[in-house]
């Protein structure tokens, strides 16, 4: 191994190291019975898991995450889909304006689009409800969820639809027995993803969420009160979810694209 | 009287002002094998695609069994088509995939399945009913194709250079699948290819076409012989043309002065007129005879029995002999060496044309 390739391994290590110890040290201090992150560790245990389970402050804020993360993925990837088939299926006057302005939100700073979707929902009184934490979700996610489509679609041969018209199939049946099959593993992996993006979502969730606290809004609120270890324990739940997700969208995208490429 | 299957009436169609099918007229009848071939950009897929509803013709009418089509979308049409790219369901297997039509027509899942393994079993690849279409063979999946086109047992089949994908050997072998099957269904097979060899070997009627327009219709063996304008004359075979100025005629008979000498050709046509003698390369001889020039060895092509020379006339027009390996004998094809070649009258064809 040369030089070279060992410093890049080293700097790799450190990279990961800076992401990953974090969270890492939240998972171990989640099971240590000190009150205060201190070295030596205390003795192990479950009590803050027990706190946070038995507060039906955490329950009610995980289940608006909940709903949130699956209302949010259902309607971005459906918006995604048709985005991504309009772009595949239709040339238009203005389509790569249209593109440019369907993959905008997330080149956006996340504190501008929160400080906008809290005016807005404000102006509408639809602030501080959960329908408005699912809107601006979907508004973030959408565009996720479209590219992830859309890179499954340029691989499909442009005769499949055809050939289903050409056997009987109508438009719509066509899209049902041919499109939506042929983009299932894009489907699944973009709803995974973008229920993760949404299940993790701190800023624009404290900007709209109002008293319909998400878990991340959550665990700000006792961080700003007390040190407490509970945060911990929620913040390592929440990182378990995400990754959940995130992995079987990984797993489903990368299993299919990568068989079908190669 | 019983009108034929298929007619094109001045069929027209244009994408963004670009005539794609320009005028095209056609009958063709049941149980016909028709090829249409031309070079690319010709509009014989276009043609196709109009036929199988997947493009509305701009002007003109289409009519399949009596019927006017052009306002018929694709789903509503029973002309099954056998896609260049094979467009097989990647997400569904063998069996599956020649169910889709007969699924879409509504029929049950047992009928359906009974269907669907007769034809796999009669393009002899019933034992991968079950297999991915990913993995089958480039031969296996054409016949999936066909299998799912033919199920749903449709009077008129079209198909797109099916066999462009294959390997040489199996080109030939699926020409026999091809027509071995068009006989035993009697049904009419519409088949787009850009190659004369796939055309002659399996069309009983071949229109070659150029240009958006169709330029000739006939037998293999009529435009092979007798084509009607220059282009069908270039595009089909090796043939060698010669043009000039008719200069003498008598009864059946015309006489064209080229710039390489006079030649008699049958045929009539007007004194005065620009006219073009067709004659093809293995009608053409090496030594003098009837109508005889002069010309320079180029090249020489060598495929198995046959032998190709490529020559070049004093004016530089390019000729070609083509001969059984056998018959070549002693004859020297140096490169620059010059030869007479020469060829019967009655062989010649005439052609006359106001432009090339």
């Amino acid at each position: 191994m040369s030089r070279l390739d060992l410093a890049l391994r080293f700097y790799l290590a450190l990279i990961v190291g800076f992401i990953f110890l974090p969270i890492f040290v939240s998972l171990l201090f989640s099971f240590n019975s000190d009150r205060f992150p201190t070295l030596p560790l205390g003795g192990f245990t479950t009590h803050w898991y027990q706190t946070i389970f038995a507060d039906p402050d955490f329950w009610q804020a995980a289940r608006n995450s909940l709903v949130v993360a699956s209302s949010t993925a259902l309607l971005a990837t459906a918006l995604g889909f048709c985005t991504a088939y309009t772009d595949y299926r239709y040339s238009f006057r203005g389509k790569s304006l249209f593109l440019a302005i369907i993959l905008l939100p997330p080149t956006i700073p996340l504190i501008i689009i929160a400080l906008a979707m809290l005016a807005w929902f404000a102006r509408l009184g639809i602030s501080g409800q959960i329908p408005s934490i699912i809107a601006a979700h979907t508004v973030l996610t959408a565009p996720f969820a479209m590219a992830i489509i859309r890179l499954r679609l340029s691989q499909i041969d442009e005769s499949l639809e055809a050939a289903a018209w050409n056997l009987g199939a109508s438009e719509w049946r066509a899209m049902r027995s041919v499109i939506l099959p042929f983009c299932a593993p894009a489907i699944g992996s973009s709803l995974f993803l973008t229920a993760a993006v949404s299940f993790d979502e701190f800023t624009v969730a404290w900007f709209v969420s109002g008293l319909n606290k998400t878990l991340p809004v959550h665990v700000l609120e006792i961080v700003q009160g007390t040190i407490d270890p509970q945060v911990n324990a929620i913040g390592t739940l929440v990182f378990a979810t995400s990754m959940t997700l995130v992995l079987i969208a990984q797993a489903l995208i990368f299993f299919k694209l990568q068989r079908r490429a190669a | 009287m019983t009108e034929p299957l298929v007619v094109l009436d001045a069929v027209e169609k244009q994408f963004d002002g670009f005539v794609a099918v320009n005028k095209a007229s056609l009958t063709i009848g049941e149980g016909e094998f028709v090829a249409i071939m031309g070079p690319s950009g010709c509009g014989k897929t276009t043609t196709l695609r109009m036929l199988a509803g997947l493009d509305t013709p701009t002007r003109g009418e289409i009519r399949i069994a009596g019927e006017v089509m052009n306002d018929v979308p694709s789903h509503a049409r029973d002309t099954p088509m056998v896609w260049q790219s094979l467009a097989l369901f990647p997400f569904l297997n063998a069996r599956e995939n020649v169910e889709f039509g007969l699924k879409m027509r509504g029929l049950d899942g047992a009928e359906r399945k009974r269907r669907a393994m007769a034809w796999l079993e009669r393009m002899e690849i019933a034992e991968f009913a079950e297999r991915n279409v990913d993995t089958l063979s480039g031969g296996q999946r054409q016949r999936v194709a066909l299998a799912r086109a033919l199920v749903v047992e449709p009077k008129l089949l079209l198909l797109d250079e099916p066999l462009s994908a294959l390997d040489a050997h199996l080109v030939i072998r699926m020409q026999a699948v091809l027509t071995k099957l068009q006989r035993e269904l009697g049904i009419t097979f519409v088949y787009v290819t850009h190659s004369q060899s796939e055309a002659f070997a399996m069309a009983d009627r071949v229109v070659i076409m150029s240009k958006g327009q169709i330029a000739q219709v006939g037998t293999p063996r009529e435009v092979y012989r007798a084509p009607r304008t220059r282009f069908v004359a270039e595009f089909v075979g090796r043939n060698n043309i010669l043009t000039g100025q008719v200069t003498g005629s008598e009864t059946g008979h015309v006489t064209l002065d080229t710039p390489l000498g006079a030649f008699r050709v049958p045929g009539e046509a007007p004194h005065g007129s620009t006219a073009s003698i067709v004659v093809s390369a293995d009608r053409m001889q090496v030594g003098p005879g009837e109508n005889t020039l002069e010309a320079r060895v180029v090249s020489e092509e060598f495929v198995g029995a046959m032998v190709t020379v490529f020559l070049e006339a004093p004016d530089g027009t390019e000729l070609k002999v083509q001969m059984q390996e056998r018959a070549l004998g002693e004859i020297d094809l140096t490169a620059g060496r010059a030869l007479s070649l020469s060829w019967t009258t009655a062989e010649g064809h005439l052609l006359q044309e106001a432009t090339t």
